[in-house]
């Protein structure tokens, strides 16, 4: 997210309950960089972790297993983390990218947003990753689809099923669906405008009770 | 050539739908015919796209004078017009002379009726202009062009009838050719060969164009369009909007002005639908910003009293937006009136906001209210009430058939919790919006609790919605709800150190469990603690929430009194009474003892402070932040402090939630020797057997025997 739509982010995801302070949103606006996150992650990028595991070490004819001290940095786990919430759970409403067929996807500037019917079905928001899904669709349903606009996994297929929750807020002028799987992720869009996006704020911890919560 | 039909395969491929298919066809009949005087009418349109950028031409600007007045008259505003006719003024000379030029020969165009078929459809179009005032779009459009180039370009460029590039441009230019050689003819003769050899060809190549229009303006008998006007929209649209790299969402342009064709006679049937769930949500939240008429005729009293139960959220969320918690100002301040609402309608003492549940389909907003003394008692009544009935309809069910009774004994339930203490010691209000009707939580069991702490599930934001888990939880998920705000207070409610203190206590000084320190009240004298001080350390927040026991009450009952005075009457059962565990009494942190005694979960300590702003910190407020319950925060100024929680309402915990396990099974009869399965004897051991019971009978034969032996010998003797 850029400084043009940091502060429409963020308040347009403000009902999730947390967002950013004056200060803070400041400090962001103006550098741009990540504020140190929550307590897990210790805040300090630089701190480097200890995790011992058990590898199995070959030497010689022999095998044995020996404790070994793996270190890892922080930032390094970040990096990871952030990595992991983007290819699982970052959203794009139908409609926003489009394929051509030489293969590089576009912003579709003519995007006018979601109807409001539209905005409340799971099936008009896509993940914003590399497919995986789609070619395991039987040849009627992609015949329903539209290959320039359809090319990205649909939500409504995710296991389990039920992890996101769509709800309208603000009296149906503001869709939010909020990720179970990883809480926190918060994703907004207004519908019949081009305003949409998706902000994290949380522990960086996946629930991994989901199955059990549903 | 090679550009558009690359362009034209594209859109090929990319039209979906009922254009596909005579799209296509054209497209297959231009690449065969690449001849610029065949009439087809593919390379035309792509011709158009590419026309109007490389190659605008006037007399492409006729047909659209022809056919845009009137669309562009109906068009929904797709384009925007009013900056345009001020073009003009900037190119006038060249217009004007070309105008007038091509208006002189198109005038004769249309008085000499080349080819009476092609001519009906053309002079509608001519006859059209005059009413919707063509002159100023006319104007515009050739200012268009000429604002591109010189008209005497595009003439040195179309001489050659070779020109294979866009063959509808070149059959319009050739039309402007014709025209301007009539008019050359007229005046000069500068070069006698080519336009001797241009008189040659006219018929032949206007009849191409007549043809071509007359395809163009084929109406589809699907949706009534022709093509010749929804590319004169699009172009005109265009060219109106100037969007950067038209060319590459050019489809999706074509796609809008059809849509804003049939847009408008549906438009208000589906406005009507769409907007009704809007304007419910919007006519509930009116209601709050209405202030209506007060209903007591007391003003002052209401005054006084709505003083001091509203709470002053607004001033509670500026602090909290201070530390990053909030849920905006907007939704803020709804919630503050519907706090209001709320006051206003039921007997209040104190008010408090509490905080915001998630829910999977609807969230919850909650209230912590405390009534007015005496006002709870309804519900006290109601639910003793309730309990005498089920008294009831189980004794009817025991007279009217002997069956045989259990002699199961459930373990006791324990009671729930007075109202005003404990659990039990705020009343809670939930509801889904601001703007609808607040919902009264019942009070929380012990039973609820013990069971909400073994089970983790999300609410879905309707209060009957049953609750499906294991252990089966006493309750739908309003019940579910309020134990978990219960928890929630109890383990993170805190405040200054010094805020509260323990008022006078009314003589129930004894030993009994009930008469435990829970009665505090606001400290007059506190003086603030500094801000400093609050983040560096923990023992300056207390918590003034009474921690839940395991029991699942705040103070402990002890169910065996409770007993042993049911089983008076009945002796018999004192006995199995008297195996039951003795239970022992738990003890859980007195009132107000501070945080910093609170325990690690694991490595991770279960409070973060943060100083809410590093830069000015003279201003800044203390944030209390809980890792057990996360969502919950606190925040002091150094008198005013507050708590909110803002979450999913789940405790966290490192370990993945397991679900408990099943109980052992029960013991049906007791094992003892008589029943307990032995191994059948093998062989050996049964005849050992049978020979040790031989050899013992064999004994009691022989004594028998040497009795008799005995006794024969004495009398032998």
């Amino acid at each position: 997210m850029d400084a043009d739509s940091l502060l429409l982010s963020l308040e347009l995801a403000s009902g999730s309950g947390q967002g950013l302070s004056p200060d803070r949103r400041a400090s962001l606006l103006t550098s741009l960089t990540l504020v140190k996150r929550d307590y897990r992650f210790l805040g300090d990028p630089s701190h480097e972790y200890e995790h011992t595991e058990l590898q199995t070490v070959n030497d010689g004819d022999k095998v044995f297993e020996e404790e070994v001290v793996v270190q890892i940095k922080e930032e390094t786990r970040l990096v990871s983390i952030i990595d992991q919430i983007d290819k699982e759970v970052a959203v794009v409403p139908r409609g926003v990218l489009f394929k051509t067929p030489f293969g590089p996807v576009h912003v579709n500037r003519t995007f006018e947003g979601l109807s409001l019917s539209e905005a409340k079905k799971l099936s008009s928001y896509f993940h914003f990753r590399e497919p995986v899904e789609l070619k395991n669709k039987t040849l009627l349903e992609k015949a329903d689809l539209d290959p320039s606009l359809d090319f990205l996994d649909s939500l409504e297929h995710d296991i389990p099923k039920g992890s996101w929750s769509v709800q309208m807020e603000r009296g149906n002028a503001l869709v939010v669906l909020r990720s179970l799987l990883w809480p926190g992720l918060t994703f907004y869009h207004a519908p019949r405008t081009k305003n949409c996006g998706y902000v994290y704020m949380g522990t960086g911890e996946k629930n991994i009770d989901l199955p059990f919560m549903l | 050539m090679e550009n558009s039909t690359s362009l034209k395969q594209d859109k090929g491929n990319q039209q979906t739908g009922e254009e596909g298919r005579p799209w296509e066809e054209m497209t297959v009949a231009s690449s065969q015919d690449p001849e610029p005087t065949s009439s087809k009418t593919s390379e035309s349109e792509s011709a158009l796209e590419s026309g109007p950028q490389s190659r605008s031409s006037p007399p492409w600007s006729r047909p659209s004078r022809g056919s845009t007045p009137p669309d562009e008259g109906t068009g929904p505003g797709a384009s925007p017009r009013p900056p345009l006719p001020q073009e003009p003024s900037s190119t006038p000379p060249p217009p004007a002379l070309a105008r007038q030029v091509l208006e002189a020969p198109w005038q004769s165009d249309r008085t000499a009726s080349v080819i009476p078929e092609a001519e009906t459809p053309h002079s509608d179009h001519l006859e059209q202009p005059p009413d919707k005032g063509e002159s100023s779009p006319y104007q515009t459009c050739q200012s268009k062009r000429n604002g591109f180039q010189q008209p005497q370009q595009t003439n040195g460029r179309l001489y050659g009838p070779k020109d294979v590039s866009c063959n509808h441009a070149e059959q319009k230019k050739l039309r402007f050719d014709l025209l301007q050689e009539t008019d050359s003819n007229s005046q000069d003769d500068p070069g006698d060969a080519e336009p001797g050899a241009w008189k040659a060809a006219p018929s032949l190549t206007e009849t191409a164009i007549q043809s071509a229009k007359a395809y163009l303006l084929q109406s589809s008998s699907k949706s009534g369009l022709n093509l010749y006007d929804h590319l004169s929209n699009m172009l005109s649209k265009i060219l109106d909007e100037r969007p950067k790299n038209a060319v590459d969402i050019i489809e999706n342009i074509s796609q809008d002005v059809k849509m804003a064709h049939f847009s408008k006679k549906l438009d208000t049937l589906q406005n009507e639908n769409e907007m009704l769930p809007t304007y419910d949500i919007a006519e509930k939240q009116k209601a709050l910003f209405l202030q209506g008429n007060l209903e007591r005729a007391d003003q002052e009293l209401e005054d006084e009293i709505a003083e001091n139960s509203l709470p002053n959220v607004m001033e509670s969320a500026f602090y909290f937006d201070q530390a990053g918690v909030g849920l905006g100002t907007d939704e803020t301040y709804r919630i503050c009136l519907a706090l209001k609402q709320l006051t206003d309608t039921h007997p209040i003492q104190r008010c408090r906001f509490w905080g915001k549940i998630f829910g999977l389909e609807m969230n919850y907003i909650v209230a912590e209210v405390e009534f007015r003394e005496g006002e709870d008692e309804e519900e006290m009544e109601e639910e003793d009430v309730i309990e005498q009935r089920d008294n009831g309809d189980s004794e009817g069910e025991g007279d009217e058939d002997e069956l045989p009774r259990s002699s199961y004994k459930a373990p006791q339930a324990i009671p729930k919790e007075e109202c005003r203490t404990g659990a039990n010691k705020y009343v809670y209000f939930v509801c889904n919006e601001p703007g609808r009707p607040w919902v009264k939580l019942p009070p929380v069991t012990p039973a609820q609790i013990v069971i909400a702490r073994k089970i983790k599930k999300f609410f879905t934001g309707h209060l009957d919605h049953p609750i499906v888990s294991y252990p089966l939880f006493p309750g739908n998920e309003s019940n579910y709800l309020r134990a978990q705000i219960a928890r929630i207070s109890a383990g993170t409610h805190v405040s200054p150190l010094g805020f509260y203190q323990f008022g006078e206590e009314e003589g129930k000084e004894e030993e009994e469990v009930e008469g435990r320190r829970e009665y505090f009240e606001e400290n007059p004298d506190f003086e603030g603690i500094q801000v400093i001080d609050m983040v560096e350390s923990l023992s300056n927040w207390v918590h003034h929430v009474q921690r839940i026991l395991p029991q699942g009450r705040c103070n402990w009952f002890n169910p065996v009194q409770k007993i042993e005075e049911e089983e008076e009457e009945d002796d018999e059962e004192k006995e199995e009474e008297n195996e039951e565990p003795d239970y022992i009494e738990e003890v859980g942190p007195p009132l107000l003892t501070p945080i910093s005694e609170d325990l690690d979960i694991q490595n991770i300590p279960p409070w973060t402070t943060r100083l809410s702003s590093n830069v000015i910190p003279q201003y800044a407020i203390a944030v209390l932040r809980s890792n057990l319950w996360p969502g919950a925060y606190a925040f002091c100024n150094g008198k005013k402090f507050e708590n909110l929680y803002i979450g999913w309402g789940h405790k966290y915990s490192p370990d993945s939630y397991t679900p408990p396990v099943p109980p052992p099974v029960c013991q049906e009869y007791p094992s003892g020797p008589e029943i307990t399965e032995m191994d059948d004897p093998s062989v050996e051991e049964e005849q050992a057997f049978r020979a040790a019971q031989e050899a013992a009978v064999l004994l009691d034969e022989e004594d028998e025997d040497t009795e008799q032996d005995e006794d024969e010998e004495e009398d032998y003797d």
